[in-house]
């Protein structure tokens, strides 16, 4: 069958069986392997994309039934040499170790931003919480996202969030709040 | 690499279209709304329908729309939308209690309402939720439009009423004065499937009195609601004791299987212990909305 989507800004049109999955379409048929291919039990989040701007699992997305909608994936972040402020926070703030999980968590923290451009940890926490990182960098992930909110333009890439954030320890703050989640759940 | 069966897909342009497609392709055709549970069951060839109909398209499905004293939910409602709904969370908080906690804010972008019920699992939130609230389920067919209670939709694990050419379209739940509501779950983790969660709905009379109850339970081994615990709690006051036998009588009614999410006697713990907490919370929101 024949599929039309917009993919980061451009118009693709391909000829797709009908069970092609929208990660194996994005990776095999477009060649763009940003977007990572994990648990395909829609468990894990690597795959994650934005579709009309909203985060979906794309292992669990057929491309046909993307056709006709507009897709985001990582290649789709930055404008030309510019980072996006989240791919930028990454960096500054280390939120990726091994980097498989970090295309999926950074289209979510986009997502995210966008739709609330002043999130609090357990926002950010609540956002990611269908994604997994096997690092488990959780703590400067979430520094990452609360980076790129500080700076919603980018750039002064000397600023850190400790400084952003009122000079408080967030890392402390981190470890208490994993703490009562731990109590709660117990 | 989990890839589905081949099949053939088509996108429904309406719901008359979409019963038309479910006539034409029968029985070995399927509908797929957000496609989590249909997908990851196709991909691990539990299902291989031949045909996909895709209702995504049938934005007259999505839809929360408040008519005189019931509240319509359109069946293609995603879960987020419900989630984020002020209206659904002042009239009905155990909606937003169920749903803050399905599955992922990912996976909840796509899941719709309808297709949470029509999949039936037993782990699944939303039935004990629409069973708690007196829910209708409007299904559409050749023959027309049928309304059937929750207690006639559903027909045990991964089965519904919905036949084969028929399609849900709505939930419908009635509004009622003094009411309040609520859901609990254990999980392990995010997006696991439930160990096990309750659901309550009270409606308080003018004297305070509890006018009417349901309790029910998810992944307890427990279709519809606690008939007893309902007989317990009308005509009372609200209190402790009377939560405390109500969770007894919810622990003793359920019928839970030892699993890896734990054994039969932690799973009876917890219907007795989340029936006492939701219990709780749902006669304190409804004693706020009488004070409103």
């Amino acid at each position: 069958m024949q599929i039309n989507m917009t993919v980061n800004g451009n118009e693709v049109t391909s000829d797709i069986e009908p069970r092609v999955l929208l990660v194996h379409y994005i990776r095999e048929v477009l060649g763009l392997t940003g977007t990572h291919w994990g648990c395909d039990t829609s468990n894990c989040g690597t795959c994650v994309v934005l579709m009309d701007g909203q985060p979906v699992k794309s292992c669990t997305v057929l491309a046909a039934m993307a056709a006709g909608h507009d897709i985001r994936t990582v290649e789709g972040l930055a404008s030309g040499a510019t980072l996006d402020p989240v791919q930028q926070g990454f960096m500054e703030e280390h939120g990726l170790q091994c980097g498989f999980c970090t295309p999926g968590m950074m289209l979510t923290a986009r997502a995210l931003l966008d739709k609330n451009p002043h999130p609090d940890t357990t926002e950010i926490r609540k956002a990611i919480s269908g994604q997994i990182c096997r690092c488990t960098g959780y703590a400067t992930i979430v520094r990452s996202v609360q980076w790129a909110a500080a700076h919603p333009a980018g750039g002064d890439t000397d600023a850190t969030v400790d400084e952003v954030i009122d000079g408080t320890d967030t890392a402390v703050e981190d470890i208490a709040a994993e703490t009562q989640d731990a109590e709660v759940k117990s | 690499m989990q890839i589905p069966a081949p099949f053939d897909y088509v996108r429904a342009t309406s719901v008359d279209n979409a019963l038309e497609l479910l006539s034409r392709h029968g029985a070995e055709s399927r509908v797929i709304a957000g496609g989590h549970s249909l997908l990851p069951m196709m991909k691990l060839r539990l299902s291989r329908p031949e045909w996909l109909i895709d209702i995504n398209d049938l934005y007259e499905l999505d839809f929360i729309l408040r008519d005189g004293d019931k509240l319509r939910v359109g069946a293609l409602t995603r879960h987020t939308t419900l989630l984020e709904s002020d209206e659904i969370a002042a009239l009905f908080p155990i909606v937003r209690d169920a749903e803050a906690v399905i599955a992922d804010p990912v996976v909840r972008n796509r899941g719709t309402i309808g297709g949470s019920l029509c999949q039936a699992d037993p782990a699944e939130d939303l039935s004990t939720v629409c069973d708690v609230l007196g829910a209708e389920a409007v299904i559409r067919g050749p023959a027309g439009e049928r309304i059937l209670a929750m207690a006639d939709f559903h027909r045990g694990p991964y089965e519904t009423a919905v036949g084969q050419d028929e399609l849900l379209c709505e939930l419908r739940f009635p509004i009622r004065p003094r009411a309040g509501s609520a859901y609990e779950k254990v999980e392990r983790r995010v997006g696991d499937w439930a160990v096990g969660a309750a659901g309550a709905s009270v409606t308080l009379a003018a004297d305070g009195t509890i006018a009417d109850a349901a309790v029910g339970l998810t992944a307890l081994g427990l279709a519809h609601t606690v008939a007893e615990a309902a007989g317990l709690l009308r005509g009372q006051q609200p209190r402790e004791e009377l939560f405390v036998e109500a969770g007894r009588l919810a622990a003793a009614a359920c019928d839970p299987v030892a699993d890896q999410r734990g054994p039969i006697d932690y799973k009876r713990h917890l219907a007795d212990e989340l029936t006492r907490r939701v219990l709780r919370q749902a006669c304190a929101r409804a004693a706020r909305t009488q004070e409103g």
